[in-house]
């Protein structure tokens, strides 16, 4: 698209928006173009029961039984009828007609739209084996999910979790509070291969196995054996696990299928720019769903499943929408808490060739910086949030800075910072 | 329910009735204030719900914990009654509690 229809089309007069999803990208957006002064229609559609809810409490809090669901809600109903948005929930979108800009929703209703805001998200890879649909398999995507997790995690029950990424550790971890019996089953050697070195994998191991969970690595999972509800994890070399209730955290798929009928470009998601449009002028895609130009590493594309990824794209898109200056990209950055740890990360790590460790893993209080080439591109801080927002800055500013002076621990981090080029 | 006045930077005053056990943040949050993004939602991870408390009520509000603290030490603009409001949780004795936004989260 050449600036000129660019332009034409923030002009036009955009009096009805329509957002397809209504999880954190979906609300958040509906938000934001009430904060920029959007006065037109603003209607959001979300096939889930809830009105726009946090997803990362769901692993956390929300399953040990420490957030109730009106905290988990991002708004009140109240917010969104004093705002003017008209949520539309427990219902599927199933068509988008391009041509005559409108949705079809399940049920036969049809919205017609100016603009069309993607923020259907990502669904929970479901176990592709015998006896995944026996009763107490899980898997933790929705506030039902995990109501009928809590149902079945008592203390003393036996947990088997597949997959030892975030979800898979954070459920572990919570399980273990709640006296739960744990063994986590992960298909690689070791717990959070795609998503951190191996040296924070391995402080992360130690942690949960002190806490006794239990592994088996480079262990596949093969058939699930039960009779009126799920018994045991039959392991593909012939080993077994016995266990009540089977969680699973093997990842996630974009939800694309709309954007695909509709002839939408896809790489990997639903294809965007830097402000977040599609291939079609008049629709933009946020959230789980969408793979977008990483600014921060030489324009990578990236599908992201965060909430920073949420909320950047729901700004991103209103700004768009408002014809209004794009906001500044952040470092991507994601956290996760296990036990007493606080794990926060800034920045993505992949195709990193050193790694420089500050503070002391035994002290439970660390910071991984991952370099490329001397630039920092990535940090886990465990424990140590000033490393965490230092290096994020830095990350931004695409900064290189010595590994010896990342470790010195004897001087604050800020001062550290300014060292860097 | 304790009633507590958000300033946006600009000025604009906002009183909203938060009930005791929940965060400064979530008053904000949840009825659209613009000024406080809290984009983790209150898991102190982030520090985009940074807020000024009223020097008048910077004692009955108390101190930043030690892992808020090492979180403002890289905040921007930072006053000396600078609070995480995620970490400011709503008690009776707060009703009329006032707090200042910073000019920006980012």
């Amino acid at each position: 698209m050449n600036v000129i229809e660019e332009t034409a089309f923030v002009n036009a007069k955009i009096e009805r928006i329509v957002i397809i999803g209504a999880g954190h990208a979906g609300g958040e957006a509906a938000m934001r173009l009430r904060q920029l002064g959007f006065a037109g229609d603003v209607t959001v559609i979300g096939a889930e029961a809830q009105a726009p809810y946090q997803r990362p409490p769901l692993s956390k809090a929300y399953l040990l039984g420490e957030l109730s669901l009106e905290r988990l809600l991002l708004r009140p109903l109240t917010t969104y009828n004093d705002e003017r948005i008209t949520l539309i929930l427990n219902r599927k979108v199933q068509f988008i007609d391009r041509a005559g800009k409108n949705v079809r929703i399940e049920g036969g209703r049809v919205l017609p739209y100016d603009a069309l805001i993607l923020a259907t998200g990502s669904r929970a890879r479901t176990l592709p084996l015998a006896g995944a649909d026996l009763p107490g398999v899980h898997l933790l995507r929705t506030v039902e999910d995990v109501d009928a997790i809590r149902a079945n995690l008592q203390p003393g029950a036996r947990l088997g979790v597949i997959g030892a990424g975030y979800i898979g550790l954070e459920v572990a971890a919570i399980a273990r509070k709640l006296n739960a019996e744990v063994t986590v089953i992960e298909a690689a050697e070791r717990p959070l291969a795609r998503v951190t070195s191996p040296e924070v994998a391995g402080f992360f191991l130690d942690q949960h196995v002190a806490h006794g969970v239990r592994f088996e690595l480079g262990a596949q999972a093969a058939v699930l054996k039960g009779d009126d509800r799920v018994r045991a994890i039959g392991l593909a070399d012939g080993g077994e696990v016995a266990c009540d209730i089977v969680i699973a955290g093997i990842g996630v798929l974009p939800e694309t299928g709309l954007a695909e009928t509709a002839g939408l470009q896809i790489q990997n998601g639903v294809a965007v720019d830097a402000d977040m449009r599609t291939s079609d002028p008049a629709i933009f895609a946020i959230g789980d769903c969408v793979s977008r130009p990483m600014v921060h590493y030489r324009d990578r594309r990236a599908r992201l499943e965060s909430v920073h990824n949420a909320i950047e794209g729901a700004k991103i898109a209103a700004a768009a929408l408002m014809g209004q200056p794009r906001p500044t990209e952040e470092a991507p950055w994601f956290w996760s808490d296990q036990y007493d740890l606080k794990l926060q990360i800034a920045g993505l790590f992949n195709g990193y060739d050193q790694i420089v460790m500050r503070g002391d893993m035994a002290e439970k209080s660390f910071a991984a910086f991952y370099l490329k080439a001397g630039r920092l591109i990535a940090v886990d801080a465990v424990n140590r949030p000033g490393e965490y927002l230092g290096a994020k800055q830095l990350i931004q500013r695409g900064a290189s800075i010595a590994p010896t002076a990342l470790a010195d621990l004897s001087r604050p981090f800020k001062a550290i910072m300014t060292e860097a080029v | 329910m304790p009633k507590i006045t958000y300033i946006e930077h600009a000025g604009k005053e906002h009183v909203i009735e938060v009930a005791s056990g929940m965060t400064v943040m979530e008053g904000a949050t949840k009825f659209n204030v613009p000024g406080i993004d809290a984009d983790c939602g209150g898991a102190c991870a982030c520090a985009t719900c940074h807020v000024y408390v009223d020097p008048a009520w910077a004692d009955k509000v108390g101190k930043p914990s030690g892992m808020e603290q090492s979180m403002l030490d890289f905040a921007s603009d930072v006053e000396p009654t600078s609070r995480l409001s995620c970490q400011i949780k709503v008690t009776a004795e707060m009703d009329g509690l006032v707090v200042r936004l910073p000019k920006s989260q980012h």
